[in-house]
């Protein structure tokens, strides 16, 4: 997935139709924008490396 | 009663146990404050005046008899509306929850202040779903800011913020998932605290961010934050996430002071992407307490992102049955967030997962050398009502989800904070400043929160909002 408009809207219809959830016209620059940030930030997380060793913390302990 | 607005709680609850005050004065004092000030601000949605009354009584009869009526005794109080107050459906800021049944009793927190004697007075304005920064609500208005009614009051816990800063009630409970107790701390210029993660119980309370989500009180005093976080410790099975740690009282602990306490600023992350009013902030207070040193929390950015991401998808999935059959019925902001969640890859966000493992481990290292970390709450004072994008070091970016830039990354790992309120001559607009301590030390924020608001670094003061 890129943050390329045409991308971003393409991914909508099949994530609507494979999750069953409606995406009504109003709805979609909005959902689109969100996804494009989301994109966006992401990039950090992704860029920051893990070892294969590296476990997630689903039920954090401080 | 001429004062009551700027009566801390633990002004009234030393009144009302020393007999020159009753409860129930307290209470009507409160309710009479709140009728006058709500139409024009909007804190509340719901008062329960009837079950306060009666409660007062309680506290009164209590003294008379004897007993002791609790350290928060005859404290009126409110909560956000995502709390379960008994009688009344949680709202969680929505106009879906509005079809829920009433309550069939009090969360955890409500009834563990009402044993300490203090007394609820009502349900408070919200985000909606606590998905927010603003304070705002499409279906019950914005909750304003007391210092100038023109502008947000912070959220997603508004309306605690709005009833808090107006003097409607000393004290208010509020969740914070990502900024929400510190956000609007910041913008009402109140001081609240976001305990360490597992602290609080969020037994009946609707969630939002199982991995992320806390609970907490704001107040006008260090002091009354203390009081009711003491208040509230302790286990419930309500609450899968909550500790059995034990009980930590730290009202006791404030008179310490800071000796001993090792203080540095956050540099690198929290020394850019933000109005100069910020790091000023910052600075007035480090200057307030001779802390010179800086810390870099590294990869903070990817913190805040990786909070995004959980946030977004486990959001999502709270929310997707209803999302399906009432999409209609949500803030539209918050469902095309919501939808947008869940169209996100599974793999970010174990990978997010991943990453706050790590950086928990690298913060805490940090930890070894300083004990509290000092970093701006927002990146700006509060914007006006309505305002759909700011600018921050020369990028226009939305304000809805930016507000929480500094929030983020602290909430993330669970860390607890406390917001103090700094305000500027000249400037009728406070901004806030995070002190940050390793868990479960919040008697180490605390006790500098109480330094800085004795010594006047700090202060929250009523807002002189007369109504309209």
């Amino acid at each position: 997935m890129t943050d390329d408009k045409q991308e971003i809207d393409s991914l909508i219809d099949a994530m609507a139709a494979y999750l069953g959830l409606p995406v009504e016209e109003a709805y979609r620059a909005g959902i689109a924008g969100h996804l494009a940030v989301a994109h966006t930030i992401a990039q950090d997380v992704l860029a920051f490396e893990t070892s294969d060793e590296a476990e997630p913390a689903p039920v954090f302990k401080a | 009663m001429t004062d009551f607005a700027g009566m801390t709680g633990a002004d009234i609850a030393a009144a009302v146990r020393n007999g020159s005050m009753t409860a129930r004065t307290a209470v009507e004092a409160s309710l009479v404050r709140t009728e006058k000030l709500n139409p024009s601000l909007n804190g509340f949605t719901a008062i329960t005046a009837e079950r306060a009354l009666s409660r007062a009584d309680s506290v009164d009869a209590d003294i008379a008899a004897g007993r002791d009526p609790g350290p928060l005794a005859g404290v009126p109080f409110a909560v956000k509306n995502l709390f379960d107050v008994k009688g009344l459906s949680t709202l969680a800021g929505s106009k879906i929850n509005r079809d829920l049944p009433p309550a069939g009793e009090d969360a955890t927190l409500i009834r563990r202040m009402e044993a300490a004697g203090a007394i609820l007075t009502g349900a408070l304005n919200m985000g909606e779903y606590a998905y927010d920064f603003t304070g705002q609500n499409v279906h019950d208005g914005a909750s304003r800011n007391p210092h100038d009614p023109d502008h947000m009051s912070g959220g997603s816990s508004g309306g605690s913020g709005t009833a808090t800063a107006s003097g409607m009630v000393p004290i208010t409970l509020g969740s914070d998932t990502n900024g929400s107790i510190r956000v609007p701390s910041s913008l009402c210029g109140l001081f609240g605290l976001k305990p360490t993660y597992g602290r609080l119980s969020r037994g009946g309370t609707f969630p939002f961010v199982a991995s992320l989500d806390h609970l907490g009180p704001i107040a006008r005093s260090a002091t009354d934050l203390a009081l009711s976080y003491d208040a509230m410790q302790g286990p419930d099975p309500q609450d899968p996430a909550c500790t059995d740690r034990a009980v930590e009282p730290v009202t006791g602990e404030l008179d310490r002071g800071i000796e001993g306490l090792r203080i540095a600023k956050a540099g690198g992350y929290f020394a850019s992407g933000a109005l100069p009013e910020a790091f000023e902030a910052v600075q007035r207070v480090a200057a307030a307490v001779n802390a010179t040193r800086t810390v870099d929390i590294a990869d903070a950015k990817a913190a805040r992102g990786a909070a995004y991401l959980i946030t977004m998808a486990e959001g999502a999935s709270l929310h997707l049955d209803r999302m399906r059959t009432r999409h209609a019925d949500y803030d539209p902001d918050v469902r095309d967030r919501l939808i947008a969640g869940a169209m996100i890859p599974g793999a970010w966000v174990t990978k997010a997962q991943k990453l706050r493992r790590i950086f928990r481990d690298t913060v805490l290292k940090l930890f070894e050398e300083v004990d509290v970390i000092l970093a701006p709450a927002t990146p700006c004072r509060a914007p006006k009502i309505g305002q759909q994008t700011m600018v921050l070091d020369g990028v226009e970016m939305p304000v809805r989800p930016n507000m929480g830039i500094f929030t983020q990354p602290i909430s993330f790992i669970g860390l607890p904070v406390v917001s103090v309120p700094v305000w500027t001559e000249g400037e009728k607009l406070p901004i806030g400043v995070q002190l940050i301590a390793a868990p479960w030390r919040e008697d180490f924020v605390l006790r500098l929160a109480h330094h800085l608001e004795k010594t006047g670094a700090v202060c929250a003061p009523v807002a002189k909002h007369q109504g309209s």
